[in-house]
């Protein structure tokens, strides 16, 4: 992959890390409510893992479908998928409650893939998969079509790698606001500086899925 | 409609919500006791520099008769940043309106004339019954993933379990019937929660055949209405605990917990021990690996003449004192008491909350008193401080003077009137000074009657945070 493909994947990371809803305040609530700075960053950890999986399990199928199938075929019903997603996140407004405020580590790295997933965190990244030359043992107009499906498995590997990139920006950018608010800034800031992500989050989703369709049609 | 910053009336603790600005409006349910004319949220104006000071300045009858208004609450308040599933940007807008006797539940906005109320939704007794198998609609808390709406009776007719349903935050349809194993629970009234414990806790009244044509003396005496409260898992939705006060302990209303996410404790009010008519404050707390009650606080009934008493009351030549509803402050440092027989408001700074030491006391009306306001003293008042309503600053305190419309009949049966009091709170000293300039009163009212007190932008009951 190219700097500037790495460079997107941490981009996104990051705006993932700051979005609130996506595990920072948990962490900071749950390190408030037992006044221990080593809850916060305990808490991220399942958080971090929860959102790999979640973003993993995209970019995976993403890189491996792609090595069996025409790469143009998945950009279409990829970028379609994210512009429909991208509007039922915009239209409406689900509120989703599991495991409750105190729940152990597996269910907070539980909360954290349900939370990622039901936003989209992973199809997010799809212009950016889509957009490199598809890995070695690919289609690519040589080669066959038996012997394909078995580089399905492989294919799957430069996914996880941008999934791995992706979250470690993401982790990181967490704990940066977390500890920001914990130790500095104080809860109150919210009330100012929490504008409206979801909205946001929602337009980056059909923005990268318009981008994908065009880019694999023209 | 969702707003690009977090609603300004949203505070991520009781710290922030208690430097909030002060309310410039109150809504309260007003009830026409003979259902022939439509009960209505009237709007009093609370803002000092305003013209219209201490007056009902917005009037919005309900479209149906008969539904006796009582409590009600907020779509949406501070636990929308809570972070299990934020969602900050919705608004606080909605009054979630129930009728305790019909059973329909009105949906008002405020906006865009916060003085006139606009009415969007009534959701009809069937959708209840059909949804959530409840009926009698009582308490309203706008939790993170829906609003709560607690019942006292069960559907089609049956008296019970009561218990607590789920809107929709949005479309504001019921949802389901929030427990998903009850336990021994039957009885319902009031619940409120710790949320960051996943703990909600519920209370006890009677069914409705106990309450909707007055309270049965043989029923009182028999110590047949509720006399526990409840716990369990919020996050299960599962009956962990029923703790029993004692059956001579008979009707433990309001729960106030703690408002403070990292604390364990709260007051429940007893109406009425059948032993020496007195009322109780008890705190639960925890005690090891579950949960205990403690009784703090115990107000004596007053010795009567029965020629000034109700029949009733006649044969135990006493008034009680009839605590009816309590409220706590949000910065949990005062409790407020009312002891609707006697006609007294109180005040305890509960700092320490197994030792509540007593700080204020107001008389207002009384079943034998009849304490005129201080501002009006040639006008004696009938009923007493019932519902109590405290700002998030903690410095002013509003009551309104009627309990339940049958009720009201047989403790004051010369007539209730209608009033609504405001009283003036030094938060470090304690003491509460009855405002003159705050009155509204009788014609004010149309002739309905005056129960529960909301503040704009969130009061003292309405609101639970998620941060400490």
């Amino acid at each position: 992959m190219t700097g500037a493909t790495w460079l997107a994947l941490a981009g996104l990371g990051a705006f993932h890390g700051l979005n609130p809803a996506m595990g920072w305040l948990f962490a900071v609530g749950r390190g408030l409510q037992e006044r221990s700075r080593r809850m916060l960053v305990t808490s991220l950890l399942p958080i971090a893992l929860g959102h790999l999986a979640s973003v993993g399990l995209v970019a995976a199928l993403v890189s491996a479908t792609r090595s069996v199938v025409a790469s143009t075929t998945v950009a279409v019903v990829g970028g379609l998928l994210l512009v429909g997603f991208g509007l039922w996140q915009l239209l409406s407004r689900q509120h989703f409650r599991w495991a409750g405020m105190r729940p152990s580590n597996a269910q907070l790295a539980g909360w954290s893939f349900l939370m990622s997933s039901a936003h989209g965190a992973g199809l997010m990244l799809l212009p950016v998969l889509l957009a490199e030359p598809v890995a070695a043992g690919g289609h690519g107009g040589h080669g066959g079509h038996a012997g394909q499906l078995s580089a399905a498995p492989v294919g799957a590997l430069p996914g996880l790698a941008a999934a791995g990139v992706h979250t470690v920006a993401m982790f990181g950018v967490a704990l940066a606001a977390a500890v920001a608010v914990y130790e500095v800034l104080g809860v109150g800031v919210l009330r100012r500086a929490w504008f409206n992500v979801d909205r946001l989050w929602a337009g980056v989703l059909v923005v990268a899925g318009v981008i994908t369709v065009v880019a694999a049609v023209t | 409609m969702s707003r690009w910053t977090p609603d300004p009336s949203f505070y991520p603790s009781p710290r922030d919500a208690a430097r909030a600005p002060a309310e410039k409006l109150a809504y309260v349910a007003a009830f026409d006791r003979s259902a022939a004319r439509p009960d209505a949220i009237a709007v009093l104006d609370t803002d000092p520099a305003s013209p219209g000071y201490g007056r009902v300045v917005g009037w919005t009858d309900l479209p149906h008769t008969g539904d006796e208004l009582h409590h009600f609450g907020w779509n949406a308040c501070s636990s929308a940043l809570c972070p299990t599933a934020p969602h900050p940007h919705v608004e606080r807008r909605y009054l979630i309106v129930p009728g305790l006797r019909s059973s329909r539940v009105h949906v008002y906005d405020t906006q865009p004339d916060p003085r006139a109320p606009r009415l969007v939704k009534v959701i009809g007794p069937e959708e209840l019954a059909r949804r959530a198998g409840y009926s009698r609609p009582h308490t309203v808390h706008c939790g993170p993933d829906g609003i709560y709406l607690s019942a006292l009776g069960g559907a089609d007719g049956a008296e019970g379990p009561g218990g607590i349903a789920i809107l929709d935050h949005t479309s504001f349809d019921v949802r389901r019937a929030w427990e998903a194993d009850r336990g021994p629970q039957f009885l319902a009234y009031d619940f409120w929660w710790h949320y960051n414990h996943d703990v909600l806790v519920t209370s006890e009244w009677g069914t409705p055949s106990m309450i909707e044509d007055g309270i049965v003396g043989e029923l009182l005496l028999g110590r047949k209405y509720g006399h526990a409260i409840h716990f369990w898992d919020l996050a299960r939705r599962r009956h962990v605990q029923r703790v029993d006060l004692g059956d001579a302990y008979q009707m433990p209303l309001e729960l106030r917990p703690a408002h403070d996410p990292t604390k364990t404790y709260g007051f429940v009010g007893v109406v009425i021990s059948v032993e020496d008519l007195s009322a109780s404050i008890w705190l639960w707390h925890r005690d090891g690996d579950a949960w205990a009650v403690t009784k703090v606080i115990d107000i004596p009934a007053e010795p009567a003449d029965p020629a000034d008493l109700p029949d009733l009351l006649k044969p135990f030549g006493a008034v009680p004192p009839l605590v009816t509803d309590i409220d706590l402050s949000v910065d949990d440092k005062h409790l407020y008491v009312s002891c609707w027989g006697t006609g007294e408001l109180r005040q305890y700074d509960v700092s320490d909350p197994f030792h509540p030491v007593q700080t204020g006391s107001v008389r207002l009306g009384g079943i034998v008193r009849r304490t005129p306001h201080p501002g009006f003293p040639d006008e004696p008042l009938a009923g007493g401080p019932q519902m109590v309503e405290i700002s998030r600053d903690g410095r002013r305190v509003y009551v309104s003077n009627s309990l339940y419309g049958s009720w009201d009949d047989q403790f004051y049966p010369d007539g209730v009137g209608a009033w609504l009091a405001k009283l003036d709170v030094d938060p470090d000293a304690g003491g509460l000074t009855p405002d003159p300039r705050f009155f509204p009163r009788g014609d004010e009212f149309r002739g309905l009657r005056v129960h529960q007190t909301r503040l704009q932008g969130g009061d003292a009951s309405s609101d639970s945070y998620c941060f400490p």
